[in-house]
C-alpha cells in the first residue's frame, strides 16, 4: 500500500487528486492491472521533470513522459534505472506517451504509478465526475483510506464467473463438417446397402471387454469370528481278547566268565576308573570312622540317666514256689510266716476257699478234710515238710517270739490254738538223717485249744504275740514280764472283741486279788494223739485274760473300712462292779473297703500303715486329724500290706490283680515306684524277710495256693544315694566345664565378628 | 625280548588295582568291596556270589535313578558319589561312566 502511495503521480488537481483516491480506496488491497506502482528516485525525478510536489503536486499528478525518453534511460542507467522493473511493460506500451501518476497519500503503496494501457490513460485523464459524489456517500466511512469520492465505472474484472454460464452455453467445440455432392445427383434417389463391418479393415471399432485390474480387488481383511472346539477324532479299533495264562520264569543273573572279568579288571579304564574314585571313598570311610552323624545323642542320653536309679531297682526275681496238690490244692493261703530261726522255712496257713454259704452247705465235708498249717522248705517245693493240724481253718498264727517252736493260731470258729512242734526241729533244720526218708509228712496235732465258748465269735483274724517284756494284768495294766518270755497273746475278730489271753498256768494268776476271776482251771489230759503237754493245763479251758468289747459294731480291722484307736484299759464301773472297756477315744472311716492290714513299721514306732479297700494311709500316733499319708486310689483293690524291713519308706501292696506294688514313699508318693505282677489272682499274704544283710527276701502268697518268694534286690539305700550324689555332683562338674567352653567360645565368635 | 618284558610288566596295572582296593578293604567298618560294570554284572568283589548278584542288580537301578535325577534337573551336573545310610550299615557307590565302585561299610564299629 506504501509502494502505490508512493507511485501516485502529483499532476492531477485535487479535486481529481479526491477522486482517485476514492477510487484508489476500493483498490486498497491491490491495485488494478493497468497501473503499476512504483518508487522515483529524486534523480528520476528531476530528469523526467516530476519532482514531487514542484512538478507534480496533489492538485496535479499526472505527467506525460516520453516512451523514448523511458527508454534511453533504462539503457543509460541499465540495472540503476527505476523503469528498470517494469523495462518489458514500457517496450509493449503501444503509445508514444506514457502517463505518470504522482501518488501523494500512497495509495498504491508508492510515490508513482505508472499508467500501463492507453484506456487507463483515457480514463485517468478524462475523469468520470458524475459517479464519484453517490460512491462516495454509499462507502462505508470505516474503511482505513476513508473517502468521500463518487465511484466511476470501471471496466468488468472477470473473477470467473463467467466460466460457469460459458459451460452451460452450447457453442459448437468442433468445425462443422461440410459434405459436399455433385449438382447432378440433387433429388436423386438414395440406395443404401448394407456391409458386413467384418469385411473391411477397420470396419467396426470394437471395444472388447477386458478384465480390468482395476476392479479386481483382493479383499485384504474380513471381519469375521472363530471357535475353537476340540478336535474330534472318531475311529475305531478291534482288541485281540487274550486270556491269562499261568506261565513261569526262571531267571538267573547275568555274569562274566572269568576270562571276560580278568580282561575288565586289566584294562586301562578300570584303573583309572578306580584311581579316581577311590579318594571319595576313602573320605566317607573315614568320616564314619570319626564320628556316626545319626547317632541320636539325645536319646542316647536318656538311658544313661534312666541307668542311674530310677528303676534301678531290678524286678523281683521269683525265687521259688511251692504248691502241695495233696494238701493245698483249691485252698488259699490266708497267712505265711516265716520260721524265726530256721532259714529257709516258711510256715503257711491253708484255708479253704469258700464263702460263707459254701461252708455251710459243705459243712460235713470239711469237717472230713482237716485244716492245715503246713512247713516249707526251701530245699523241697513239693512236698511240705510239716503239717500242723487245725481244729478249724486258721486266719492267723504267729510263732511264739521268745521259743519259735511254739504256735499259737487263731481259727475261723473263735478258738485260739497252741501248737508245740519241738519233736520236729530237727527235721525242720535239716538235719535229716537219710534212713528217715519219709514219704509223707510228719502232721503235728494241736497241743491246746480254747474253749470254744471262751473264744470269740467269729473268725480270728489276727493273733499277736506280746513282747516278752512286758505284760498285761487282769485290769489291762501293763506290767513288767520278770519272766523275759512272751506268755500273752492278744487277739481280735469281727465280733468287736479284742482278747488277750496268758498261756501261762492259772496258778500264776490266782494270786491276783480281783471282784470277778476268770480262772482258768488246770485240767490234765490224756495225751491221745503224742501231743506234748506243754498247755495241758489250758486245753480246752483256756480263757481269755481279758476280754475287750468295743462299743461300736467294729473293731480294730473292721468291714466297712472304719479304724479305731483306742485304749485298752479296762474300766471298772463302780454300779455294777464289771469291767468294761473306755470308749474308743478316735475313729476315722478313711478306706472304702474292709481294712486287711494294720502295721506298725519297723523302723518307726509312731507309724503305723493301713491297708483297705483300694487305698492304703500311713498314720502317725498321736496326729488325730487323719493319716499323714493317703494313696490315691488304685485300679484294683488292694488287700495286703507290708512295711518292707530293710528300707525304712519302702512298703509293699498286694493287689486283686496278683500285682505288687513297691511303694518308695522317698522316691515318689503319687504312684508306685514299681509294680510286678507275680500271680494271676489275688495276693493274699506279703511277708519279707531279712536273712542277712544281703539277702532279703520276699514271700508272696496268692489265692490259688501258691507261695513263692522271691530275693528283693538288695539295694542299700545310703550307698545307692551316696553314688546318686558323686553322680550328680560330677555331672555339675561337667556342665560347669560345658558352659565355661560353650561362653569362651560364643566370646570368640563374637571378637572374631566384630573385627570383620 | 619285547615280548618278555611285554610279560613283565602286565600284572602292574591289575596290582595297582588291588591294591587301591585292598587299602580301601583295610579301612576300620569296610564289610564288601564290589566292582560292577555298566550293565550291572559284577566284575570283582569281595562278598559271595548270592550277596554280590543282588547287591549288583538293586545297586545298579538306584544308581540309574538317582543319575537321571541329577541330570533332569540340571543337565550340566552329573552323579559323582551315592551314600546309603541305613540302620545298620552305609552302603557307598561312586558310578562312572563304564562302571561302578560300591563299599559297604559299617560306620559304628
Amino acid at each position: 500500500l506504501v509502494s502505490i502511495q508512493e507511485k501516485l503521480p502529483s499532476l492531477f488537481t485535487k479535486r481529481l487528486q479526491r477522486e482517485y483516491c476514492c477510487a484508489l480506496v476500493l483498490y486498497t488491497w491491490r491495485h488494478p492491472n493497468d497501473i503499476l506502482p512504483l518508487t522515483l528516485t529524486s534523480a528520476t525525478q528531476e530528469l523526467f521533470g516530476c519532482r514531487c510536489d514542484e512538478d507534480v503536486t496533489g492538485d496535479n499528478p499526472y505527467k506525460i513522459l516520453r516512451k523514448e525518453d523511458i527508454v534511453q534511460d533504462m539503457r543509460m542507467r541499465a540495472a540503476v534505472s527505476d523503469f528498470s522493473p517494469m523495462k518489458q511493460l514500457v517496450l509493449d506500451y503501444p503509445e508514444d506517451e506514457l502517463l505518470l501518476v504522482y501518488d501523494r497519500d500512497f495509495i498504491y503503496g508508492s510515490s508513482f504509478y505508472l499508467v500501463l494501457t492507453a484506456d487507463a490513460k483515457e480514463r485517468h485523464l478524462k475523469p468520470v465526475v458524475a459517479l464519484g459524489v453517490e460512491v462516495a456517500l454509499e462507502r462505508e466511512p470505516s474503511e482505513v483510506f476513508a473517502t468521500q469520492k463518487t465511484s466511476e465505472p470501471q471496466p468488468w474484472i472477470s473473477l470467473g464467473s463467467e466460466q460457469e454460464i460459458e459451460e452451460e452455453s452450447v457453442t459448437d467445440s468442433r468445425p462443422r463438417y461440410r459434405i459436399s455432392r455433385v449438382r447432378r445427383e440433387f433429388g436423386a434417389p438414395i440406395f443404401f446397402s448394407d456391409r458386413n463391418a467384418m469385411e473391411t479393415k477397420d470396419g467396426f471399432i470394437e471395444c472388447t471387454p477386458y478384465q480390468d485390474k482395476n476392479f479386481s480387488l483382493k479383499q485384504m481383511e474380513r471381519h469375521t469370528g472363530v471357535q475353537t472346539i476340540p478336535n474330534l477324532k472318531s475311529s475305531s479299533t478291534q482288541t485281540q481278547w487274550t486270556y491269562p495264562r499261568s506261565m513261569c520264569t526262571q531267571y538267573e543273573p547275568r555274569e562274566f566268565s572269568e576270562e571276560k572279568k580278568e580282561n575288565c579288571l586289566q584294562s586301562e579304564k578300570l584303573k583309572n576308573f578306580v584311581n579316581s574314585v577311590a579318594s571319595r571313598f576313602e573320605m566317607a570311610i573315614q568320616q564314619n570312622e570319626i564320628m556316626d552323624v545319626f547317632f541320636d545323642d539325645w536319646k542316647a542320653l536318656s538311658e544313661e540317666d534312666s541307668g542311674y536309679g530310677r528303676k534301678a531297682d531290678p524286678h523281683l526275681k521269683e525265687y521259688q514256689s511251692f504248691t502241695d496238690l495233696h494238701f493245698s490244692k483249691e485252698k488259699t493261703i490266708s497267712n505265711i510266716n516265716w520260721h524265726p530261726t530256721i532259714n529257709g522255712v516258711i510256715a503257711v496257713a491253708v484255708t479253704e476257699r469258700l464263702s460263707f454259704e459254701d461252708r455251710i452247705n459243705g459243712s460235713t465235708k470239711l469237717l472230713l478234710n482237716p485244716s492245715l498249717i503246713l512247713f516249707w522248705s526251701f530245699s523241697d517245693p513239693i512236698n511240705p515238710q510239716l503239717l500242723l493240724e487245725c481244729p478249724d481253718d486258721v486266719f492267723s498264727f504267729e510263732f511264739c517270739p521268745s521259743d519259735p517252736n511254739i504256735i499259737v493260731g487263731g481259727c475261723m470258729n473263735g478258738q485260739v490254738v497252741l501248737w508245740d512242734i519241738s519233736t520236729h526241729v530237727e527235721q525242720l533244720q535239716g538235719t535229716r538223717t537219710s534212713d528217715k526218708r519219709e514219704n509223707e509228712t510228719p502232721v503235728v496235732r494241736y497241743c491246746a485249744v480254747s474253749g470254744i465258748e471262751n473264744g470269740h465269735k467269729a473268725p480270728i483274724t489276727d493273733i499277736q504275740w506280746l513282747p516278752g517284756t512286758f505284760e498285761v494284768s487282769r485290769m489291762g495294766v501293763p506290767m513288767e514280764n520278770k519272766n523275759g518270755i512272751c506268755v500273752q497273746i492278744v487277739t481280735c475278730a469281727p465280733d468287736c472283741c479284742v482278747m488277750f489271753w496268758d498261756i501261762r498256768a492259772p496258778r500264776v494268776l490266782q494270786t491276783m486279788a480281783d471282784q470277778r476271776k476268770q480262772k482258768v482251771e488246770e485240767k490234765p489230759l490224756e495225751n491221745p494223739h503224742g501231743v506234748p503237754n506243754t498247755f495241758k493245763h489250758l486245753d480246752l479251758t483256756w480263757k481269755p485274760l481279758i476280754r475287750l468289747q468295743l462299743v461300736l459294731s467294729t473293731t480294730f480291722c473292721p468291714q466297712d473300712g472304719e479304724l479305731v484307736y483306742t485304749d485298752w484299759k479296762l474300766e471298772k464301773d463302780n454300779d455294777s462292779g464289771r469291767l468294761f472297756s473306755a470308749k474308743p477315744s478316735h475313729r476315722f472311716i478313711i478306706h472304702d473297703g474292709q481294712v486287711n492290714t494294720v502295721r506298725r513299721s519297723p523302723f518307726f514306732k509312731d507309724i503305723i500303715l493301713t491297708v483297705g479297700g483300694w487305698t492304703f494311709a500311713i498314720w502317725k500316733e498321736g496326729v488325730t486329724n487323719g493319716p499323714i499319708i493317703q494313696s490315691s486310689c488304685s485300679q484294683k483293690k488292694c488287700t495286703v500290706g507290708y512295711w518292707s524291713q530293710s528300707r525304712p519308706a519302702v512298703l509293699f501292696i498286694g493287689k486283686e490283680d496278683g500285682n505288687i506294688d513297691v511303694w518308695d514313699l522317698l522316691e515318689k508318693t503319687h504312684e508306685p515306684s514299681q509294680t510286678q505282677n507275680i500271680t494271676a489272682t489275688q495276693i493274699t499274704c506279703i511277708k519279707p524277710w531279712i536273712v542277712s544283710s544281703k539277702q532279703h527276701l520276699l514271700a508272696v502268697s496268692d489265692h490259688l495256693g501258691t507261695l513263692m518268694y522271691s530275693i528283693l534286690p538288695s539295694v542299700k539305700y545310703f550307698e545307692k544315694e551316696v553314688d546318686r550324689l558323686v553322680y550328680f555332683e560330677k555331672r555339675r562338674e561337667m556342665r560347669a566345664k560345658e558352659k565355661k567352653d560353650y561362653e569362651a567360645e560364643e566370646l570368640r565368635k563374637k571378637t572374631v565378628r566384630y573385627s570383620i | 625280548i619285547a615280548t618278555f618284558l611285554g610279560r613283565k610288566l602286565q600284572p602292574r596295572p591289575q596290582n595297582e588295582v588291588e591294591e587301591t582296593l585292598k587299602r580301601i578293604q583295610g579301612q576300620k567298618g569296610v564289610q564288601g568291596i564290589i566292582i560292577v560294570n555298566a550293565e550291572g554284572i559284577p566284575i570283582k568283589t569281595t562278598l559271595d556270589n548270592s550277596s554280590t548278584v543282588q547287591y549288583a542288580g538293586l545297586i545298579h537301578q538306584l544308581v540309574m535313578k538317582a543319575r537321571s535325577t541329577v541330570r533332569d534337573i540340571d543337565p550340566q551336573n552329573d552323579l559323582t558319589f551315592l551314600r546309603v545310610r541305613s540302620k545298620k550299615n552305609e552302603i557307598m557307590i561312586a558310578p562312572d561312566k563304564d562302571y561302578f565302585l560300591i563299599v559297604i561299610q559299617n560306620p559304628s564299629d
